[in-house]
């Protein structure tokens, strides 16, 4: 427990913020949902889960690695879609917590399918990137990697939110739901759009973490409390407030680990949560209504 | 309170129910017995859950109730020597405690629907990392054990396992007792106070009703029912661990149990209950029993039984959200009555 302000501290500080941006991305594409959908896809992590095992798959039967990634993407773009046709649009006039739940019985059942085709054993893609060092502290290249495509990712998804019609119809609805359809924009086709994306963007994640992570089928039981906490601390549907608070939130999980236990590093990261929920109940940096 | 004679009737069937078991499955006694005491066990506390879920406060926070209720009977019985009969108190006070602390922030700045679900989540997530962490107490992931006295059956221990007729009568006494908390809440003046602040808080403040406090009593109340039933869990048990007594799967477990029974019922978390149990303990022998599925599936056959449980979750929410019990009492009680703070009506298809 020693956790004084040397070079190991800096080291932490800076990890902190290269595990942001993966936390980021995820936090990312669950926004993207809710703030259009409204619905909170509580087996978010799963589908990241899902991707993993597709791209592991991918790679192991010989497609190089971009290919892999990509089917991964792909997957789960499609995984997401899926997921709003079958089992979120009947229940969109439903009351909100049930729309949440419902995903809950799909976060049991992507568990359980994983565990039934891959087993329980942990797996990993066999990828070493090797790692950089400066002044006495040493990064993984996977995670400046991962870091790297996180924001080019993020920086993607807001030029097509802005630059595009598509987008611009998406930012539209999440801003108001009663009207769009009034103007013409056929929200049932937004909606299906929108979930491809967020599926899309779990998959890049995805494709990100099998470099990092081993693959086993309760991953997204480490994940996916993490990204609902940065998420909500952002404010629900705010993608930037989301942004914000992965960075804050890493923080707690990289500098609370290196001077304490991993999962003390975890643990005060949610305490914070829970502080700063009370003093700022709809998130630190809620959209003024 | 009176009870009435179906009701005593239904009473005299459950006390009676080992020796019948006695009878007709001698052979495998114990286990048909261990599966009654899981179901007695866990409706006791789904029902703990429905007090506050039937208001619309979806808690994902239970889960870290009856690791609390757990753990401190446990631990404080294994280092400190005292006997569960005050463990278990201070363990559901605890409980208590934090419920009313986050609680507390949560209802007076009307945190409500997702925002609960997904803080509560986090309090769930924060005990069993808390759990984890106190590894030298609690070992970690792995999970404890009770101190075993004498031979494991033990009043000043708390202990029963060994002898299951016991165990299923402490059950079942459990039970009663939850069911009874939960008619005293149903036929109480909070619970009209509650029902208008799921419906429409400002309303219900403007006429007179102290949301906060009306919501922080039950929360405290449920808190304390599933610390209890988690603490007589573990003894029962004879283990704890993370995964199995606290953390997010044993959250969505009542949560979805309550669900598929039915939220606004008296025996709806019973009937859930019996039903999650016997899915899974069914597919376990059915599989089990079948080398075509065993060779098929292999080791995974384990995650078969999550699998359909995961898959008739999503169709009870879609097709059926008043769940087993709540739908049949509608369809009975249709004429009479309309409204009420479940959804609308979905037709049931298979």
């Amino acid at each position: 427990m020693d956790c004084q302000l040397d070079v190991f501290f800096l080291e932490a500080v800076l990890n902190g913020v290269l595990l942001a941006g993966l936390l980021a991305l995820l936090a990312l594409g669950l926004n993207l949902v809710f703030g259009v959908i409204d619905v909170v896809w509580i087996c978010y992590a799963e589908l990241v889960m899902l991707g993993m095992y597709g791209i592991n798959d991918a790679y192991r039967v010989g497609a190089p690695f971009l290919v892999a990634a990509l089917i991964g993407i792909v997957l789960v773009a499609l995984a997401g879609a899926v997921l709003h046709l079958l089992v979120i649009r009947p229940v969109l006039d439903s009351p909100p917590i049930n729309q949440l739940l419902v995903t809950g019985g799909v976060l049991f059942f992507l568990q359980a399918v994983a565990t039934m085709a891959f087993g329980v054993e942990f797996r990993n893609v066999g990828i070493r990137l090797g790692s950089v060092s400066l002044f006495d502290m040493s990064f993984a290249w996977s995670r400046i990697l991962t870091f790297g495509v996180a924001l080019a990712g993020m920086l993607a998804l807001w030029l097509f939110l802005t630059r595009t019609f598509t987008g611009t119809a998406i930012r539209a609805i999440a801003q108001d739901r009663q009207i769009m359809p009034l103007m013409g924009v056929d929200t049932r086709k937004i909606y299906l759009v929108t979930s491809a994306i967020g599926g899309g963007l779990a998959g890049l994640a995805a494709a990100l973490m099998v470099l990092q992570y081993d693959i086993y089928p309760q991953i997204g039981l480490q994940f996916g409390p993490l990204i609902f906490m940065i998420c909500v601390l952002g404010g629900l549907g705010n993608m930037i407030g989301g942004f914000v608070a992965a960075f804050i939130i890493s923080q707690f999980i990289a500098v609370g680990g290196s001077c304490f236990a991993t999962e003390w590093g975890y643990a005060t990261a949610f305490l914070f949560f829970m502080l700063a929920i009370f003093i700022r109940p709809q998130g630190l940096f809620a959209r003024r209504s | 309170m009176r009870v009435s004679p179906p009701a005593l009737v239904g009473l005299a069937a459950l006390v009676a129910l080992p020796f019948l078991v006695r009878t007709g499955f001698s052979a495998s006694e114990r286990y048909y017995l261990h599966v009654l005491v899981q179901i007695l066990l866990w409706s006791f506390i789904y029902t703990g859950w429905s007090l506050m879920g039937r208001f619309g406060l979806t808690s994902l926070g239970h889960g870290a109730f009856t690791g609390i209720g757990a753990y401190t009977a446990v631990l404080l019985w294994n280092f400190a020597g005292l006997t569960p009969w005050l463990g278990i108190p201070i363990g559901v006070a605890l409980a208590m405690l934090i419920g009313v602390l986050v609680g507390y922030p949560c209802f007076r700045l009307r945190i409500t629907g997702h925002y609960f679900a997904l803080v509560t989540l986090a309090l769930t997530e924060f005990i069993r990392l808390f759990i984890v962490g106190l590894r030298d107490y609690t070992g970690g992931s792995l999970g404890t054990q009770p101190r075993r006295y004498g031979d494991g059956l033990s009043l000043y221990a708390v202990q029963f396992e060994p002898d299951r007729l016991l165990s299923y009568y402490v059950a079942l006494v459990l039970w009663l007792f939850g069911l009874y908390v939960w008619l005293r809440v149903d036929r109480s003046m909070e619970r009209y106070a509650l029902e208008a602040a799921s419906e429409d808080e400002e309303a219900a403040a403007s006429v007179g009703v102290d949301v906060t406090r009306e919501k922080l009593k039950i929360t405290a109340l449920s808190a304390g029912i599933c610390a209890l039933g988690g603490a007589v869990y573990a003894q029962y048990q004879m283990y704890i661990g993370p995964e199995t007594i606290a953390g997010l799967g044993v959250s969505l477990n009542i949560v979805f149990g309550v669900i598929a029974g039915g939220t606004g019922v008296l025996l709806g978390p019973t009937v859930g209950a019996v039903f999650t149990q016997l899915l899974s303990e069914g597919l376990r022998v059915a599989i089990q029993g079948s080398v075509m599925l065993k060779l098929w599936l292999g080791s995974a056959a384990l995650a078969l039984d999550t699998a359909v449980y995961g898959l008739l979750l999503i169709l009870f929410i879609i097709y059926m959200p008043k769940g087993i019990l709540g739908t049949l009492t509608a369809r009975r009680e249709r004429p009479a009555r309309t409204g009420g703070a479940a959804p609308a009506e979905a037709p049931l298809r298979p």
